[in-house]
C-alpha cells in the first residue's frame, strides 16, 4: 500500500525522471511527502527510500539535516518568524517573543489545537518586508505583533486558505516540469556557450 | 575501487618534504606519502573507501600557483611536480586547530573508553595535538549507550563524525543502514527507527572507528587492550579463510580483528567470523536444547557409552574404545565397513593424518567432508581453478551458486565491489534472487531441477526448461540472450571459448540433487575451455580436507586413488583396494545395513547438517559403532558410543585451504580446554592403538610429509609459508613466478590496533616519522625446481590433478520429471546465522538465528487463501513440517523457498528432503 496519494506519488515519478540518478530527487520528494503530511511521517520517508532505490536511514540522514523538512509533526500552520539581520533591526526577535506569548507555545512547539507550528526562521530573503513572516512557506508580508493576531485569528477561522495551502510545499517543486524552453532554444545556447568557452580557452593559451 | 592508483607503470614524481618522491598516478598524497615512510596524520582517511575529507586531520601544505595552500592530503592525488610539506609550523598550527575543535565536543572519558590504549584520537593528540585544551565550557551529553543494533553500541558524545562507519555501510557493505542524521555539533550517527543495523558486516564499523563511539556488545568492557596478547591467524568459520588478528586474555579469546590481507579480505570480516570465538571460549551459562547436560558448551573430556549412558573416561580407555569398535566392524565387514563422515573443522594436518589412517591404516575409501551440501570431489579438484582477484577482474563471472552473502559473506563483499567498480560483469543463474542479484548484469531465473537445462541454453542451444510449470517458463528470452551476449563480449567473433570467464559454483539448493549442478558444471567446462571456476564451498577448511584426501576416489594432493596407487602404497604401506562411498551412500549404507557398520563423525553434526535427516537419523541409528570426535555436543553425540574432545579453531596451529585452493598460516592462541587434543594426534594415537605408526608427532613434521607426498602442495614448504611476503597465503599448486616475493605493503595503521600488527598494520604515528618504508629483499622461495604440483621424473610422484576428471559422471544425474501443478518445488537456502555449534554456542549470534518461513509467489499463497504471515504445511514425501508462509514477488510460480539449517516449526526443513530426489517436491496446505 503507498502511503503516497497517487497524485502526490505521480509527481515523483516525474521528478525522479527529471535527474540522471534517482537519488538526486531526494529532496523534492521530501517536500511533495510533506505537502501531503505536512511533514515527514516515516512511512512516507521509507516510501520514498523505495522509489529512490536508497534506504530509510539516508532520507532521514538527509531530511534531518535540513530546516525546511520536518521529521516531527508540525501543526496545520507553520509560522516562520524571521530574525536574521534586518529583522531583527526591525523587530524580530521581539515579534517572536510576543508570538511565543500569544501562541502559548515556545519556539519549535505546536499548539495544542494543532493548528499552529511556531519556528525561528534565517533571512527568508523578504528583508525589505521586516520582520518576515510566512505561513507554509507563504510570504504574509511584514507583521506587528498586533497583526500577527489577526492573521493567527485568521488562520484559526480558515479565513486565509485561499492564498495558504494547509499544507505548505515549496512552489517550484510544484511548478518546474522537465524542460519549460524549447529544447532547440537550449541546444543553441549551450552551442553558444561552448563556443564562447573554447574562445575564452584559445585566448588564454596566447596569453600564456 | 577508490583511492586506486593508476597502473604502476604510469607514475608521477612530485617533492615531498624536500626529497623527490615517485607515485603512481592518481594516488592520493596521503597515500603516496605514507608509502615514501612519511605518516600524515588522519581520521577519516580509510585505504579501502573512497576519500571524503571530513575530518581536516590529514592538512598538508602543496604549493600551487598562488603559493603553499593547505589541502587535504586524503582528498588531493599527487601530480607531476607537486610540492608538498607534511611539518611546517603552519601545518602544525593546523593541525593543532583541528584536534583541539575535535576535542571540544570529546567527553575525554579514555579512562572508561573501550579504545583508550589504542586510540587514534589519543595516540594523534598526543603526537600532533595542542596539548592545551581552552574549552572550559560543560561538554555535550547524551544517552548513552544507544544500540544500533544487538551487536553494535553506539556512545554518541565520542564520535568525531568521520563517516568511517557510515561509508563502510554504503559504500563496501552496500547496505546504508546507518547515516548521518541531524546538522552541526548535533550530527550524529543513526538509523532508521526500528531498522536496526542488521547487517551481517556490522563488526567491521567497530573495528574501523577511529574513537570509542562504536563499541561491540561482545567486547565492550571486557578488557583493555594492552592486556590482550595477540597472534595473526585464519578465519575458519567458513571458506573464504579472512585472515584475522585473533586477541586474548587469560586464555579466553576477547577479539577478532581482519587483517588487510589484500587477495582475499581487504581487512574486512563477517560477524559471524568476529564473533562465533565465545563458542569457542564456552561462554554459554544457560543449557541449550542441544546440550541440556553441558552448560558450558564444551566438550572437555573422553566420554564412552556405558550402560547407554555416556560416562567420563580417560583417554586411554576411550581410544581403545574407539579402536576396538572400528576394529569389530572391520572384521565383520572388512574395511568398507569403517566410513568417516566431517573433516571441514580440521586443519590441513588434521585431514591429512585422518586420510593417512582411515586410507592407508584402516583401508577405507569411504570417507567424505561434505555432508551432502557440496560438489563432487572431482569437480572441486579436477575443475581449472580461479583465485577470488581472478574473479573480481574477469570479463564475466558466472553465478551458479547460493546466496554468497549468506554462504561466503565476505567473498559476497569482495564481488559485489567487483560489480560496483565495473572490474566485472556478473550474470546471475539461480532459483531465487540474491544478494549480488541488484548487480548482476543479467539474471536467469531457474527452476530447481532445470539448472543444467538452463546453462545448455545459455551456452547456444536448446530450452531453457526442461519441465516449464503450467504458469510458463521462468527464463526469459531476451535474458538470456543478453546473457549469452556478455559471456562472448570482448573476444574476437566466433570466439566463445570462455576465456575470462569465471564461473562461481557452489549450491543453490540443498534440495536439488548436487548431480544437477554437477551436470551444468560439465557442461560449462566442455562448452567454455577456457573459463575458470571459483568453489563455492562453504564449510571452514572443506577444501583443504578435500585436497588432503577425505573424499572418496582421491588421495591427498589432488590425486585420484588409481594415479596415486603405487606413490602412496610405497609411503603409506596400503591405500585401499577400490574407490568407496560419498555421504549419500554411507549413510544409506549404514540405514540399509549394507556393507558400512560404523562411523566416526570428525567435529561434524550429520544428524543436524546432513540435508536428508530421515536418512541421517535411520543411519546413525543403524550403525553398530559410531565415533564422535567434537569440541561441541550436538545431535550426533546422543548417537555416539565413543565422544573424543577435540581441539577448536584458535586451540591448535597448522594450516588451511581457502575457497581458492589458498594455504594460510592457522596460529594457535589458547590452550585447549580440559583434555581436548588437536584433531592429527587424536589420528595417530588411534592408529598406534590399530597397531600402525603414522610416525608424525607435530603438525611441522606433518606438513612436510604433505608437501613432500601430495602433489598439489610441493613447494609450498614451512619456510614459504612463514615468509613475511606469504603472509596471505599461498595458491596450491604453487606457482614460483605468482608468489608475491615483497612483503605485503601495510595498510590503514588504524585498523588493528594492538601489539604484533603494528608491524604488518604500519607503525603506530610518531611525531616526525619518515623513516624509510620498512624493507625486506626478495624472499627466496624454494629450490629453484620444478614448480609445486609437477610429476617428479623418476620418484613416481604423481602431479598434481592425476586421474582426477571433472568430466568424469562419478555421480550419475538424476533424472527430473515434469512438475505437476500442485505441488511446488522446494529451494531450500542456507543462512549465515544457522542452527551449527558456532552459533548456537555463541550468546551474542544466537538470537540473531532467523526462523525459517516458506516464500513463495503471491499467487501461490492465494491460492491456499492464506495470507502472508500465517502458517502454512509443507509436506513432502519425507515429512511434514509446520512455518509460516511468506508471500515474496522474486520467487517464481511453482518454488517455495526455505532456510533449511534453521529452526523450521517444530523441526527442520532437512524433515522434507530426500537424498536421493533429483529435487523435492512438496505440497502446500494452510493449516486451519
Ligand atoms: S561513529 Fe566512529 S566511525 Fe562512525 S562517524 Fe563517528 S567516529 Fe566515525
Ligand atoms: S567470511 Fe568466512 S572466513 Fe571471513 S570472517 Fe566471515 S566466516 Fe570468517
Ligand atoms: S533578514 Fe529576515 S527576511 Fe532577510
Ligand atoms: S580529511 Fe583527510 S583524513 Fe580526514
Amino acid at each position: 500500500m503507498s502511503h503516497l496519494r497517487p497524485d502526490i506519488l505521480e509527481r515523483a515519478r516525474e521528478l525522479i525522471a527529471l535527474y540522471p540518478r534517482p537519488r538526486s530527487a531526494l529532496i523534492p520528494l521530501c517536500h511533495l511527502a510533506q505537502e501531503q503530511d505536512g511533514w515527514l511521517r516515516p512511512e512516507a520517508m521509507e516510501e520514498i527510500a523505495a522509489l529512490l532505490g536508497i534506504t530509510p536511514a539516508e532520507v532521514r540522514g538527509t531530511a534531518s539535516f535540513y530546516d525546511m523538512l520536518h521529521t516531527e509533526p508540525v501543526g496545520t500552520y507553520l509560522v516562520s518568524i524571521c530574525t536574521n539581520i534586518a529583522c531583527l533591526l526591525g523587530g524580530g526577535a521581539e515579534l517572536l517573543e510576543h508570538a511565543e506569548a500569544h501562541l502559548g507555545i515556545r519556539v519549535g512547539g505546536t499548539t495544542a489545537d494543532g493548528m499552529i507550528t511556531l519556528e525561528e526562521a534565517e533571512c527568508l530573503a523578504d528583508c525589505d518586508r521586516a520582520p518576515c513572516v510566512t505561513v507554509n512557506h507563504r510570504y504574509v508580508g511584514a507583521q506587528t505583533p498586533g497583526s500577527f493576531d489577526g492573521l493567527v485569528a485568521d488562520l484559526r477561522a480558515g479565513r486565509r486558505g485561499d492564498e495558504i495551502p494547509p499544507h505548505g510545499t515549496l512552489v517550484r517543486v510544484r511548478r518546474s516540469t522537465g524542460l519549460q524552453a524549447d529544447p532547440a532554444s537550449v541546444a543553441d545556447e549551450r552551442a553558444a556557450m561552448a563556443e564562447a568557452q573554447a574562445a575564452r580557452a584559445a585566448a588564454k593559451e596566447e596569453g600564456s | 575501487m577508490p583511492d586506486v592508483p593508476g597502473p604502476p607503470e604510469e607514475t608521477v614524481t612530485f617533492v615531498l618534504d624536500g626529497r623527490e618522491v615517485t607515485a603512481r598516478k592518481g594516488e592520493m598524497i596521503i597515500s603516496a606519502a605514507e608509502r615514501a615512510g612519511t605518516y600524515i596524520p588522519r581520521f577519516c582517511h580509510h585505504p579501502r573507501m573512497k576519500p571524503v575529507g571530513m575530518c581536516r586531520m590529514c592538512l598538508v601544505e602543496v604549493s600551487g600557483p598562488r603559493g603553499a595552500t593547505l589541502q587535504p592530503s586524503c582528498y588531493m592525488s599527487v601530480a607531476d611536480g607537486m610540492e608538498v610539506v607534511t611539518a611546517s609550523d603552519k601545518v602544525k598550527k593546523a593541525q593543532d586547530g583541528v584536534l583541539e575543535l575535535l576535542l571540544v565536543n570529546h567527553p575525554l572519558d579514555c579512562p572508561v573508553c573501550d579504545k583508550g590504549g589504542e586510540c587514534p584520537l589519543q595516540d594523534q593528540t598526543l603526537a600532533y595535538g595542542p596539548g592545551e585544551s581552552r574549552f572550559v565550557e560543560e561538554k555535550r551529553h547524551f544517552e548513552k549507550p544507544i544500540a544500533l543494533s544487538e551487536l553494535v553500541l553506539l556512545d554518541r558524545e565520542r564520535c568525531i563524525q568521520c563517516a568511517r562507519c557510515t561509508r563502510f555501510a554504503a559504500e563496501v557493505a552496500g547496505e546504508a543502514l546507518i547515516d548521518f542524521a541531524g546538522r552541526g555539533e548535533r550530527v550524529e550517527v543513526a538509523t532508521f527507527p526500528d531498522r536496526p543495523f542488521s547487517s551481517y558486516f556490522s563488526g567491521n564499523t567497530v573495528q574501523i572507528c577511529p574513537v570509542g563511539a562504536l563499541t561491540a556488545t561482545p567486547y565492550r568492557f571486557t578488557a583493555r587492550p594492552w592486556d590482550l596478547d595477540q597472534v595473526e591467524s585464519t578465519c575458519t568459520t567458513c571458506a573464504v579463510g579472512c585472515r584475522v588478528a585473533v586477541q586474548s586474555s587469560a586464555n579466553r579469546i576477547t577479539r577478532l580483528l581482519g587483517v588487510d590481507a589484500d587477495p582475499v579480505n581487504q581487512s574486512w570480516l563477517c560477524d559471524k567470523g568476529r564473533y562465533a570465538y565465545e563458542a569457542v571460549n564456552g561462554d554459554e551459562v544457560a543449557a541449550t536444547p542441544d546440550a541440556p547436560d553441558a552448560p558450558d558448551g564444551r566438550v572437555t573430556q573422553p566420554l564412552v557409552r556405558r550402560g547407554g549412558e555416556l560416562v567420563p573416561a580417560g583417554w586411554g580407555e576411550a581410544l581403545r574404545a574407539a579402536a576396538d569398535g572400528l576394529r569389530a566392524a572391520r572384521s565383520a565387514g572388512g574395511p568398507g565397513a569403517v566410513a568417516l563422515l566431517g573433516g571441514a573443522q580440521s586443519t590441513n594436518e588434521g585431514a591429512y593424518v585422518w586420510a593417512k589412517l582411515m586410507k592407508g591404516v584402516l583401508g577405507t575409501d569411504s570417507v567424505d567432508a561434505q555432508l551432502g551440501d557440496g560438489l563432487p570431489a572431482d569437480l572441486v579438484l579436477g575443475l581449472p581453478q580461479a583465485t577470488i582477484d581472478e574473479a573480481c577482474h574477469a570479463r564475466a563471472v558466472l553465478l551458479l551458486t547460493g546466496d554468497l552473502r549468506e554462504e561466503l559473506p565476505v567473498l559476497f563483499l569482495r564481488l559485489r565491489r567487483a560489480a560496483v567498480d565495473r572490474t566485472t560483469t556478473l550474470l546471475e543463474v539461480g532459483p531465487v534472487p540474491t544478494a549480488l542479484t541488484p548487480h548482476a548484469a543479467v539474471s536467469l531465473t531457474v527452476r530447481p531441477g532445470d539448472t543444467a537445462a538452463a546453462v545448455r541454453a545459455l551456452l547456444g542451444g536448446g530450452s531453457a526448461e526442461a519441465h516449464p510449470h503450467p504458469a510458463g517458463p521462468t527464463v526469459d528470452d531476451a535474458d538470456l540472450a543478453r546473457a549469452r551476449r556478455l559471456l562472448a563480449d570482448g573476444l574476437p567473433d566466433g570466439a566463445v571459448d570462455g576465456t575470462g570467464v569465471v564461473v562461481v559454483l557452489g549450491r543453490p539448493s540443498v534440495a536439488e540433487h548436487e548431480s544437477v549442478v554437477a551436470d551444468a558444471a560439465r557442461a560449462l567446462a566442455q562448452a567454455l575451455p577456457g573459463a575458470r571456476f571459483l568453489l563455492a564451498l562453504r564449510r571452514g577448511n572443506v577444501r583443504g580436507a578435500l585436497e588432503l584426501g577425505l573424499a572418496p576416489g582421491v588421495l591427498p594432493g589432488r590425486v585420484g586413488l588409481e594415479a596415486g596407487r603405487a606413490w602412496f602404497s610405497a609411503a603409506w604401506g596400503a591405500v585401499p583396494d577400490a574407490a568407496g562411498r560419498d555421504a549419500a551412500g554411507i549413510l544409506s549404507a549404514l540405514a540399509g545395513g549394507e556393507g558400512v557398520r560404523a562411523l566416526v563423525a570428525l567435529g561434524a553434526d550429520v544428524a543436524g547438517d546432513y540435508p536428508d535427516r530421515g536418512l541421517a537419523a535411520r543411519a546413525l541409528e543403524a550403525a553398530d559403532f559410531v565415533v564422535d570426535i567434537t569440541g561441541h555436543r550436538t545431535s550426533t553425540t546422543d548417537h555416539a558410543d565413543v565422544v573424543l574432545p577435540v581441539a577448536v579453531a584458535h586451540e591448535r596451529a597448522g594450516t588451511t585451504t581457502n575457497v581458492e585452493g589458498r594455504v594460510s598460516r592457522l596460529s594457535q592462541k589458547l590452550v585447549p580446554p580440559g583434555e581436548a587434543w588437536p584433531d592429527w594426534m587424536i589420528a595417530a594415537e588411534l592408529a598406534a592403538e590399530l597397531g600402525g605408526d603414522l610416525g608424525l608427532t607435530s603438525d611441522t613434521e606433518i606438513w612436510s610429509e604433505v608437501e613432500r607426498l601430495a602433489p598439489a602442495f610441493a613447494g609450498c614448504t614451512a619456510r614459504l609459508l612463514d615468509a613475511a611476503a606469504t603472509r596471505d597465503g599461498v595458491v596450491v599448486p604453487v606457482d614460483l613466478a605468482a608468489v608475491p616475493s615483497h612483503p605485503v605493503h601495510p595498510i590503514d595503521p588504524m585498523g588493528t590496533p594492538g601489539i604484533e600488527s603494528a608491524e604488518r598494520q604500519g607503525a603506530p604515528p610518531r611525531v616526525g616519522q619518515s623513516a624509510p618504508p620498512p624493507s625486506e629483499g626478495p624472499v627466496a622461495l624454494g629450490d629453484g625446481t620444478a614448480s609445486g604440483g609437477d610429476a617428479v621424473p623418476g620418484t613416481g610422484r604423481p602431479a598434481a590433478g592425476a586421474g582426477i576428471d571433472p568430466a568424469a559422471t562419478g555421480v550419475a544425474a538424476v533424472h527430473v520429471g515434469p512438475a505437476d501443478s500442485y505441488s511446488l518445488r522446494l529451494v531450500a537456502r542456507r543462512r549465515l546465522y544457522d542452527a551449527g555449534a558456532a552459533v548456537t554456542h555463541s550468546p551474542s549470534l544466537r538470537p540473531l538465528v532467523p526462523a525459517a518461513e516458506a516464500h513463495c509467489n503471491p499467487h501461490d499463497l492465494d491460492a491456499l487463501a492464506t495470507a502472508s504471515g500465517e502458517p502454512v504445511r509443507l509436506r513432502s514425501a519425507r515429512g511434514t513440517v509446520e512455518l509460516a508462509g511468506r508471500a515474496d514477488d522474486g520467487v517464481p510460480r511453482g518454488v517455495v523457498v526455505v532456510d533449511a539449517n534453521v529452526p523450521a516449526g517444530a523441526g527442520t526443513l532437512h524433515d522434507l528432503i530426500d537424498a536421493a530426489g533429483a529435487v523435492t517436491e512438496v505440497r502446500m496446505e494452510s493449516v486451519r
